[in-house]
């Protein structure tokens, strides 16, 4: 493999390979926890420390692991830590926290944004750069997964991290449920890709210049 | 004719049909907005002034959108408002909400029909839904409430529009309106109207729906121009029709049977004449447009009886224009020498 800038590793997840906005991994959790900032915020801490310490102990034992039976290693190491963290909510958040939360914490174990750093990242490289590489994926994935539920929560709700938003202000209430969902990610990802569009138009442009 | 060719352009070079003719985007959506008139005037009539202001509200925001929108999208910005599809669509939009409504509900609902259902999809003639449909089902999600109350109407009804004008209280509500049930709902005890109240529109019910006559007149004109096949509607209608008769009602109401109440009372002509004939969200071939018209008006019928909701024309033709490519897919019409191959 090419030389590897540290830093790089760290930032791609929040732009340039953001696991939600680009990838486009981890739907079904982003669809369905993000009603409200709080839940995006508890959910995507979870992620990412799952992924961090996932990756943290894939690329420490990668060598030990055999090629034949890596994904069951995988979920095994995965499914430990996704046990600790549910127990931990369940031990420290506040009840309606995890309750609204429900399955999606257990279901963890088979995200697929996990899944894909431990198998294609973790279990290639080196300790420092799986463990960065899970940071900034995880923080990637928890970023968006706020600006999603933010829309929502702002516009289905009214309310931002409980907080009233505006007295006068009416809520859209389909915002909050599946349908809003779908259109706020949906709309979002059309925006991403519009930027991204936008750029390489800009760097075509400039390259024809000098061309 | 060499004449005629040579003000255009040299060459044309583009793929058929190389026909040229008057009719143009722009002169069919004016037409349309010109035969939505009628209803819209009924609907001053049966509920005062205040749906005047909820169709401006509409129609300006629908406007605006679609300039903002045509302008970031680089596209020739006063040649698409001037085709008037926004117009129609605000229009629309505002027919198919009650009368009482609350100002924000016009302004979002109406957005959301051209930022979302229209322009996310490619614009005008790539859209999958009815803008002013689709606006009203979000709608009907976001504000349950709002859009499914308050069918006021006005006390003394057609004929005493100047005793309405000026009387409204400090909270801005119409003094001389009363709220009444609609025409089609299915709770016990609610009022039945006669089925010359239901034609003239003299009932309480969504701004540009209640008035059969208007709407007919509006349609015979589309008609007549051919701006709109004939056969939609009526189809349409007579499905409705027809299934009013055969189908058992779950509710208790008198006229639960009665296909001359359910062809005339709710938003049926609205929807047969100027929603379920929209060029760009139906098939193409004649059988395709048979089968859509029909199906819209078994679900109509089906979610009349069967649902929760009062009115089915709203979704069952939405429902339709989901199935259009489909419908398109296998009413393809057979080209010229070739057979059409059996699976």
């Amino acid at each position: 493999m090419a030389e590897q800038s540290n830093l790089k590793e760290f930032t791609k997840g929040f732009f340039l390979y953001n696991p939600l906005f680009v990838l486009i991994l981890g739907l079904c959790p982003s669809l369905a926890v993000t009603t409200s900032v709080k839940n995006g915020m508890a959910m995507g801490g979870a992620a990412t420390f799952v992924l961090v310490s996932s990756n943290f102990i894939v690329s420490l034992i990668r060598p030990y692991i055999p090629r034949e039976i890596r994904i069951p290693c995988f979920i095994v190491i995965i499914a430990s830590f996704v046990t600790m963290v549910e127990l931990l909510m369940k031990a420290y958040l506040p009840p309606e926290l995890n309750a609204s939360l429900g399955i999606f914490i257990p279901l963890i174990v088979v995200n697929c944004i996990i899944l894909y750093r431990a198998e294609s990242f973790a279990y290639k490289n080196r300790l420092l750069v799986s463990v960065l590489d899970g940071v900034g994926m995880g923080l990637g994935w928890a970023l968006s997964l706020c600006i999603v539920s933010a829309i929502r929560e702002v516009l289905g709700a009214g309310t931002f991290l409980g907080l009233k938003v505006s007295e006068s202000y009416n809520p859209a209430s389909v915002m909050i449920m599946a349908p809003g969902a779908f259109i706020a990610l949906g709309l979002l990802l059309g925006f991403f890709n519009w930027q991204k569009q936008r750029k390489s138009e800009k760097a075509l442009k400039e390259y024809r210049k000098y061309d | 004719m060499s004449n005629q060719v040579r003000n255009y352009s040299p060459l044309i070079i583009s793929a058929s049909p190389h026909i040229r003719d008057v009719e143009s985007i722009p002169r069919i959506m004016w037409s349309v907005v010109l035969a939505l008139i009628p209803a819209g005037i009924a609907g001053l009539f049966v509920f005062g002034y205040y749906c005047l202001y909820i169709i401006f509200l509409s129609v300006a925001t629908a406007v605006i959108t679609e300039a903002i929108i045509a302008w970031q999208r680089k596209m020739p910005v006063f040649s698409t408002i001037g085709d008037g599809s926004a117009v129609v669509t605000g229009i629309l939009l505002a027919y198919i909400l009650p009368p009482g409504v609350s100002w924000y509900v016009p302004v979002v609902g109406s957005f959301f029909a051209i930022a979302i259902v229209k322009h996310t999809f490619g614009g005008l003639g790539n859209n999958i839904w009815n803008p002013a449909l689709a606006a009203r089902a979000f709608l009907q999600v976001a504000y349950p409430v709002a859009v499914n109350s308050d069918w006021r109407i006005l006390h003394h009804g057609i004929g005493n529009l100047v005793h309405n004008i000026v009387k409204i209280d400090s909270e801005g509500n119409m003094i001389d309106a009363v709220t009444r049930a609609t025409p089609l709902a299915k709770e016990a005890g609610a009022e039945t109207y006669h089925l010359a109240q239901l034609l003239m529109g003299n009932v309480p019910g969504c701004i540009g729906e209640t008035s059969v006559i208007a709407l007919l007149l509006g349609g015979m004109y589309l008609i007549y121009k051919r701006y709109i096949k004939w056969y939609i509607p009526v189809y349409y209608i007579a499905t409705v029709f027809i299934m009013v008769l055969i189908l058992p009602p779950q509710m208790k109401t008198p006229w639960a049977n009665n296909p001359f109440y359910h062809i005339f009372a709710g938003g049926l002509f609205l929807g047969a004449f100027f929603m379920a004939t929209d060029m760009v969200t139906s098939p193409l071939t004649k059988p395709g447009l048979v089968i859509f018209a029909v199906g819209a008006g078994i679900l109509t019928v089906l979610i009349r009886f069967y649902s929760g909701y009062p009115e089915g024309v709203c979704y069952s033709i939405l429902l339709m224009n989901t199935a259009t490519p489909l419908i398109d897919r296998f009413t393809k019409p057979r080209l010229y020498g070739t057979r059409i191959k059996r699976v």
